[in-house]
This record gives structure tokens, sequence and C-alpha cells, in this order.
């Protein structure tokens, strides 16, 4: 399926060709959504909806779940499917034709929402009461509840248990674990201990911040001493080979790929990847939450995953919350999370999943220790983010030392 | 396409009119539709330039003189901010390293497109067996979607699996795998490997192009007066290749300062921006999350300078070239 953060693959299309042109001539010329409803008492309201899910199951599974809520709120939806969806939300922002309904990408959601662009879903009459509350924050912008998602994803520790049993290892649960067990799993360039992907894509932080979290950093502070000991823990990593140094080129899905091939003993994912193992034949692996630097800490990771959130389109918005209140209500979300391998964001549908699906579990648990990557940052996030995978990927490749490398990202972020 | 029609009689009324208004309508009719005939035929050429070029050149320049952050994309509001956005990009260390990078990706893959290029296109005059299947062979690298050629180019570099690797390592010539695109010092390299992989079948079939419209008689000539190889080539196939060389290595530089699809394949512009170029880094700006649109296209602009410089220069030597 899709990868959790960023999606470089379809960022990448619209690259070239828009490099030179505005979002707002591509606003001008670029498809306006299905226009509007027929007006009220001819027939019903129809809503228009925009995602990028374009592999099954999602693919055709999400139209059925927007037919269904759909007619609960009375409304017939619309959707079109946009593999670059965030690049074309700005065009179509800038030419005042947004969605009713977009499901977009968390870490995006609060950049859209600077725009004005998208209807405040609190005021349109959605509550959040049973849900997260990191969950919630996530979708917040200014305060305003700007998306909701109906389920969510989060990173943990994949390991191959025949190895580690015949290695006579316990999956790690602290960094000085983590590294020997790492070590003593690598066999040459054949294996390595352990893979994760830190590209120079947003990609890259949400994989870094996993660590980075864990250790107890703050997004705000990219240079603390907790985000500094989290980068070492990384560079000592590769340094010494029980990391590759492809990882700075890895996607999320090739480090799956490297695991299910068996070229490496533990990797950093997703839930939305064990459908992917699990067809590669590869059944022998269990998970474990994310390493802490010392025993009795807390594993953290950043929240994945795609919130909905509704057009700022008058009286629609609030046809669009209905629609939202239940796309994310516990039989839906359960359903969405099912499909997509996602952790549901309702409290009660998350323990319905956790009790039903053992290797879930370990995501369900996780959730409430995850944090939003926007939560504190806001609309800021994004550069943040670019300047702290730019500083993971000078650690790693020895460009410079963790410390230095943080510095300069903080002063590119904040400066 | 217009002057043929002005010029040939029988665009005229053969028959002498008759006196009158309505002669004259007879006369100026056909006149007027021929004129309108031509304006017809370029019409489409100026709405096409007008719409898909200048509009879009136009507002990236005055998109570069704004303000224009995530905020503006919804509300239109966008104030003037002088020269602000190109003093950001051009005291912006990324932007300074992405500008040497394009400097030495420019150059390195012209050089050694260009090397390469003439050397196979003068071994292909050369008539062997099965000369002319492998020249179109040769084009296949030309054929590919960029996309797809970076996308072998990633796994043929893979540190760990890659087949480069793979076979460096089996001839013993490294001792340990190189982290191709994963290391600071070569992700260089291994961008250029690709790109001039790309460009080595335009600088071939152009330069191939170039030898065959030399008389063969110049170097039977020379031969009968003792000139060796060497000598023909540098007497005689360089300076008569000049006009040739000049249209192959300013298209080439136009097309390869712009080149996104590689390094974005590739490398994402990493690590540590190693392999960031001005491209790579103005769309960064633009769409990769900053939404810092005004120095998006400032840095945009800063390329679009420097090629047009380059085509007014081909466009020049174009001119002192025709008689």
């Amino acid at each position: 399926m899709t990868n959790g953060p960023g999606r470089p693959r379809a960022r990448m299309a619209a690259g070239a060709a828009a490099l030179v042109i505005s979002p707002f001539l591509l606003g001008a010329c670029g498809g306006t959504p299905a226009e509007t409803a027929t007006a009220s008492g001819t027939g019903p309201v129809t809503l228009t909806a925009m995602d990028y899910y374009n592999t099954e199951p999602a693919l055709s599974a999400l139209p059925k779940l927007l037919d269904t809520c759909g007619a609960q709120a009375g409304v017939k939806i619309e959707r079109q499917v946009v593999p670059d969806l965030r690049t074309k939300l700005l065009q179509l922002a800038g030419g005042h034709a947004i969605p009713d309904l977009v499901l977009l990408d968390n870490p995006d959601l609060q950049q859209l929402a600077a725009t004005g662009a998208l209807a405040d879903l609190g005021a349109a009459g959605l509550k959040t009461d049973g849900f997260y509350d990191n969950i919630v924050a996530a979708g917040r912008y200014e305060g305003r509840l700007y998306g909701l998602a109906p389920g969510v994803n989060a990173l943990a520790l994949f390991y191959d248990k025949k190895l580690f049993a015949s290695a006579g290892l316990k999956p790690p649960t602290t960094w000085d674990e983590l590294k020997a067990a790492a070590t003593k799993l690598t066999d040459g360039t054949k294996r390595h201990g352990l893979g994760f992907a830190v590209p120079a894509t947003e990609e890259g932080s949400f994989q870094f911040e996993a660590f980075f979290l864990s250790a107890g950093a703050d997004l705000a502070t990219l240079n603390s001493p907790e985000a500094v000991s989290a980068l070492g823990l990384l560079s000592d990593l590769v340094t010494s080979g029980a990391a590759p140094k492809d990882v700075l080129s890895w996607t999320q899905a090739n480090v799956e790929e490297q695991f299910a091939n068996g070229g490496l003993a533990m990797m950093v994912n997703g839930p939305w990847q064990i459908p992917q193992l699990v067809k590669a034949g590869v059944t022998g692996f269990g998970i474990v939450p994310m390493p802490v630097p010392e025993a009795g800490g807390t594993p953290s990771s950043p929240l994945g995953g795609e919130v909905w959130a509704a057009g700022n389109n008058g009286p629609k918005a609030v046809k669009a919350a209905a629609v939202i209140k239940c796309l994310t209500s516990t039989e839906n979300s359960l359903t969405w999370s099912k499909l997509t391998n996602y952790v549901p964001s309702g409290k009660e549908a998350a323990a319905r999943l956790g009790a039903s699906d053992p290797r879930m579990k370990t995501f369900v648990d996780l959730i409430a220790g995850a944090k939003g990557r926007t939560a504190e940052l806001g609309a800021k996030y994004p550069a943040y983010s670019q300047a702290l995978w730019t500083a993971v990927q000078s650690a790693l490749s020895g460009q410079n030392p963790p410390k230095a490398a943080l510095d300069a990202a903080q002063r590119q972020a904040a400066g | 396409m217009g002057m043929p029609l002005r010029e040939h009689p029988a665009a005229r009324p053969s028959p002498p009119a008759p006196a009158g208004p309505a002669a004259r309508r007879a006369r100026g009719g056909p006149r007027l539709r021929a004129r309108l005939v031509r304006a017809g035929f370029v019409a489409p050429v100026v709405v096409y330039v007008l719409a898909f070029f200048a509009y879009p050149l136009a507002r990236n320049v005055v998109l570069s003189f704004q303000d224009y952050g995530i905020e503006s994309v919804y509300t239109g509001d966008a104030p003037f901010n002088g020269l602000a956005n190109y003093a950001r990009v051009l005291h912006d260390a990324v932007f300074r390293t992405a500008a040497a990078n394009t400097v030495v990706f420019v150059v390195a893959s012209l050089l050694f497109q260009f090397v390469i290029g003439l050397a196979l296109a003068v071994f292909f005059q050369g008539s062997f067996p099965l000369g002319g299947l492998l020249r179109s062979l040769l084009l296949v690298p030309w054929l590919l979607p960029l996309v797809v050629s970076g996308t072998v180019f990633r796994w043929m570099l893979d540190t760990g699996n890659g087949v480069v690797n793979q076979v460096l390592l089996a001839a013993h010539v490294i001792g340990a795998p190189v982290p191709w695109l994963n290391s600071v010092d070569t992700a260089m390299i291994g961008v250029l490997l690709c790109n001039v992989w790309i460009g080595v079948p335009f600088n071939m079939v152009i330069l191939y192009g170039g030898l065959r419209s030399i008389p063969r008689g110049l170097y039977e000539a020379a031969e009968l007066d003792g000139a060796g190889a060497l000598r023909r080539f540098r007497h005689i196939t360089l300076p008569l290749l000049r006009p040739v060389i000049t249209v192959v290595l300013t298209l080439g530089l136009i097309y390869t300062i712009k080149v996104f699809d590689v390094i974005w394949v590739l490398t994402k512009g990493g690590p540590a921006n190693a392999t960031q170029t001005v491209t790579t880094y103005a769309y960064q700006l633009s769409f990769g999350g900053l939404s810092e649109f005004g120095a998006g296209a400032a840095a945009g602009n800063v390329l679009i300078v420097v090629a047009m410089v380059f085509a007014f220069l081909y466009l020049r030597s174009l001119r002192s070239e025709t008689p």
C-alpha cells in the first residue's frame, strides 16, 4: 500500500513541469472538482471527495465507505483519486475550488489549513469524544479542528524470529540491546542487523523521529542532547556496518523488501507493511516497540496516516462534517483500519482491533504514546522536517558529527 | 507560408473585373481572405506561445518579486517585496551548495557526454558488420523515460546488492562496496554516471550526422599528402564539425542545466544536499513542503537567465555561421 508519511513518488511527477509555473496558473487550468450540488429540492446534495489511495484494496473499498456514509448524511459523494494530492490541493486552493472532502497525509493538514481553504470541523458540528487526544491534536491548527483521522499508524521494530532464536537473542528494548543484536546478526554484506529509511524526504524525517521521540527529544529543539544521542545511535550503527549505508536512499518500501529477502535481521517500519510481508511469504517475524535509550523509558513514534478534512465551502462543510463523523465512527474506522492495516483513532475501535489481531496489538499499544508531527510546530513543521532530514543525512554520510549536523539544522529551521 | 500567396499570380482573380463597388469588394475580398488565411496559420502558434510560454514566464518573474507563502495560495494576497526573494536565495547556504553542484553536474555531464559521443560517432564512421544495428541499439537510453533509467541506475548502484559493486568486487577493483549514492563524496559521481549514459546517444547521433556531411574527398586528399589519422582528425574533422559541436554543446547545456528527474529518482538531492542542484532546490522550495513559492520562483529564474544567455550565444553563433 502507500507509505505512511510523504509520498515522494507521487510528488516527483509534477515536479519538473511545475517548476517555473506558479500554483496560481495551474489552478486556473487544472480541472476543478466536478461542480456542485444540484439546487436544493431537486435532488440530494453532491459532495466531491479526493484522496490518493490508488492501489487495492483501498482503491475500491473507499468508494463503498463513502457511499454508506453519504447515504447516512443524505448526500451523494463523487470520489476522485489524485496521486499528487498535496500539490493538487494547493492548486485548487488557489482557484477556491477545494473539494468538499479530502483524505490527506496528516503533516500536510496544517499547511492547507493555514491557507484558509479548510473548514473548521468543530464549528461544523464534529465531536471528538472517545478519540485519542494526540490524534485529535494532529488535526488541530491554531486551536481549531480541521481534520480527523479514521485510522493512524506508527513505527515499531520488526525482527526475524528465527534469527533471534538461533542466536539466542531476545528482541531489544534498549539502545544497547539494539546495538548488540544488530552487530551480532550482521553477516558481512549479505545481511545487516538493522534497516531503516532516511532518504532526503519527509519519509526520512518520519523514520528518524521514531528514534528521536523515543529518546525524549522535542521537535521544536532539533539539537537537544536527546536528539544528538538519537542521531549518534544511528550514526554508530551505520559506521559499524550493523546498518547499511543504503539507508540514506532507501524508502520504507525498500526496507520492507530487504527484510523480506533476508537482507535485514530487524527493520523499523509501520503496520501497513504487514500485508506485503505476508504476501512475500514471510511470517516468522515479530513486532516490538521502538527501543529506548535506557530501560524504563517510554517508546514513542511519530503519528502517521491520513486525515479527513472538509473544504471551506459554506453550508456543504456541515454535510461534509456529518460524513466525516460517519467515516470515523467505531464501525467504519475499524473497517478502514483493517483494510489499510492502520490503528483506528477511536479508543474503543482500537481496543477491539488489538484484541482480534495480535500483530496489530503492538501498534495499538503504541498509539497513545505516539506524537503528531505538527502538533507543536503547526505549519512550520515542513521547515523543521527538511532541516532534520538534512542533518540525519549529513551525520550518517560522515559529513558532520551528529551534534554539528543538528546545530546547523536548528539554525536553518528556526532562522 | 504567406509569401507565395502574395507573389503567386494565380492568387489574383484572373478575369478583368467589372467596374463598381461590387468589383472593389471582389478585388479586396480575396486579398483580405489571403491575409486572414495567413494570420490563421500563425494564430495557433502565437496563442500557444502566449498561453504556455509567455504567460507562465511572466507570472514566474512577477512571483519572484512577491512574498508568496502558503497563505497566499488561497487568499491571493502576496505583497511585493522587491528583491527579498533573490536576497534570501543568494544568502542561503543550501542554494550556494546547489549552485556549485549544478556547475559540476553540467560541466562534467557535457564533457563526458561529448567525448564519449564523439568517440562513438567516429567509431561508427567505419563500416563493419552489424554497425547499423549497434548504432540503433545505442539510441535506447535516449528512448527510455528518465524515471525508468533513474530507477534502474538506483538498483545498479545499490551499495550491498547493486550489480556495479558486485562486478567491481569480483574483479578486485575495489576492496569494499562503494556507497555510490549514499556518500557525500560519491553521490555526484553516481548521478553523473546515469546522466552521462542518458546523454551520450544524443551527442553521438548529432555528431555522427555532422561527420557524414564532411566530404570524403578531403580525407583522401589529406591521406595522399601523408597526413596521419590524428592530423586528419585535428585539421579536417574538428574545424568542419565546429558548427555541429556548437549545437550539441549548447543544446546539451540547456537540457542538462534543468535536469530534474534523474536526480530526483536517484538521490532526491541527498545525501545531505550533495547532489542538490538549483532545479531540485527550486522544486523543494516551492513544492517540497516549504511552500516558499516566491523564493522557488527566484531560484528558477536564476536558471532561466543562465539558460537564456547560452541560448542567445547559440543563436548568435548560428547567425555568424550562415553566409
